[in-house]
């Protein structure tokens, strides 16, 4: 296989990637690691951090769109990034001192919970029309997004900051720790926790990674992990497809929305018990 | 997205809506806002939507530009990496022994002899900076509209963010 073909063949996976981690609210690090390791042999080392310049990539080519459209909540994103930024700086210290082996088991059986509870909800979707949490109220929290599929705007209250807070410290933990698992922990925080749609939850969602992933990747730029042959196609794919899902996911109901993210999910924690138990 | 972005409109003047109330255009309030308060706050924090999309856009388009030009240079540079069952395996590329700038000074001297991966490098960072830059924006267009709650949680964040760069250089 020539650089070319890579390049090539890796720019149009990554356009799939983009899309799927779009609609989901992850960042495609779920498709680009085992891509890169198991049918490329790349370096794990390599391959992580190209998986953090496709968070990067999906992130803002996703938000500018939702962002603009108001799909994505922007002040619940800014708001909940004090805290997985503060958790990211605290994991990022954490990192020598605990077993990532315990770590990646016991986020694993997190993950799993949370995508048994996600699915769960499937068929409750109704928006908050109420909410007495002071902090939501303080910060004014609270949001409307034009939902295409169903052809309205939805208007929506947004309660259990603190709990939200807290998953996101979390989120922003597990993320400098183990270096995924990020958004997978943000949209049930939302979801779940916060009562925010779930379209407005993978929306704000894929603003928020961006943030979180830039905050370590200095560290994976210095440490030569992010070689320019295997960012380059990723970036450029990734970018792509996240437009392309930008347009999808207003038309797309939440439903599809919920599946779609609870298979992901599944598959994430597995992965993760998988690296607890046998690494 | 051909879809115009919907925004609750002001409502017009001369209308009942238009009548002046003593309400919040900011956050802060200790209360769930009015439904006239909210509406007038929306439109302001639309504004900051559309300058937070617009940095991140551009940055997007910046990174991509950069980075295609990085990759043609790359190619134009090296002959044998395009021709098909020519003898470079994309494997001597993405090894753990591979060699690529990955420090500023390594940086700018690629970049001074025109190395197509050094150009590479520079489109990521573009795009790893993009969401720094955003936060960046946040702050100031949080600021303009004088939210000053939001404000600072936005500053906080990129306070963070700003020492966490600094972290990983040390």
């Amino acid at each position: 296989m020539t650089p070319l073909d890579f390049v090539v063949s890796l720019a149009l996976i990554s356009v799939a990637a983009g899309v799927l981690g779009s609609l989901v609210g992850l960042g495609g690090g779920v498709v680009i690691v085992p891509v890169l390791t198991l049918l490329y042999h790349v370096d794990i080392r390599l391959a992580i951090g190209a998986s953090i310049v496709s968070v990067i990539a999906t992130s803002s080519g996703a938000a500018a769109a939702y962002v603009r459209d108001r799909m994505a909540n922007l002040r619940a994103g800014m708001f909940l990034e004090v805290a997985t930024t503060t958790g990211a700086l605290t994991g990022a210290y954490l990192t020598t001192l605990l077993p990532a082996r315990f770590l990646f088991v016991f986020f694993g059986l997190i993950l799993a919970y949370s995508s048994v509870s996600t699915f769960r909800r499937r068929h409750i979707d109704a928006p908050l029309t109420v909410s007495n949490d002071r902090i939501a109220n303080y910060f004014n929290l609270h949001g409307s997004y034009h939902d295409l599929a169903e052809g309205r705007e939805i208007a929506y209250k947004v309660v259990g900051t603190k709990l939200g807070l807290s998953i996101m410290y979390a989120a922003g933990l597990v993320s400098a720790l183990l270096g995924i698992g990020s958004g997978a922990l943000k949209v049930p925080a939302m979801d779940g926790a916060m009562h925010l749609p779930m379209k407005v939850s993978t929306a704000t969602s894929n603003f928020m990674i961006g943030v979180t992933a830039a905050a370590s990747a200095g560290v994976y730029f210095i440490r030569g992990q992010i070689d320019p042959i295997i960012a380059a196609p990723v970036a450029a794919g990734v970018l792509l497809g996240a437009t392309v899902g930008a347009r999808v996911l207003g038309r797309t109901t939440s439903k599809t929305i919920r599946i779609l993210f609870v298979v992901v999910l599944v598959v994430i924690s597995l992965e993760m018990l998988q690296k607890g138990f046998l690494a | 997205m051909s879809d115009t972005p919907r925004l609750p409109t002001e409502p017009a003047p001369g209308s009942a809506e238009a009548i002046p109330l003593a309400g919040l255009e900011r956050s802060g309030a200790r209360r769930a806002l009015t439904p006239d308060e909210a509406r007038r706050m929306a439109v302001k924090v639309h504004r900051v939507e559309l300058a937070i999309s617009l940095v991140l856009r551009v940055g997007v388009v910046a990174s991509v530009l950069v980075i295609a030009v990085g990759l043609g240079l790359m190619f134009a540079h090296h002959g044998s990496w395009v021709r098909l069952g020519g003898p470079v395996s994309y494997r001597a590329l993405t090894s753990a022994s591979t060699a690529f700038p990955h420090s500023f000074g390594a940086l700018g001297r690629a970049l001074a002899s025109g190395e197509g991966r050094g150009v590479v490098v520079l489109g990521v960072l573009i795009l790893i900076l993009t969401p720094v830059l955003r936060v960046a924006v946040g702050v100031i267009s949080f600021a303009y509209e004088k939210d000053t709650p939001m404000a600072l949680v936005t500053l906080f964040v990129l306070a963070v963010l700003v020492g966490s760069f600094f972290l990983a250089g040390a």
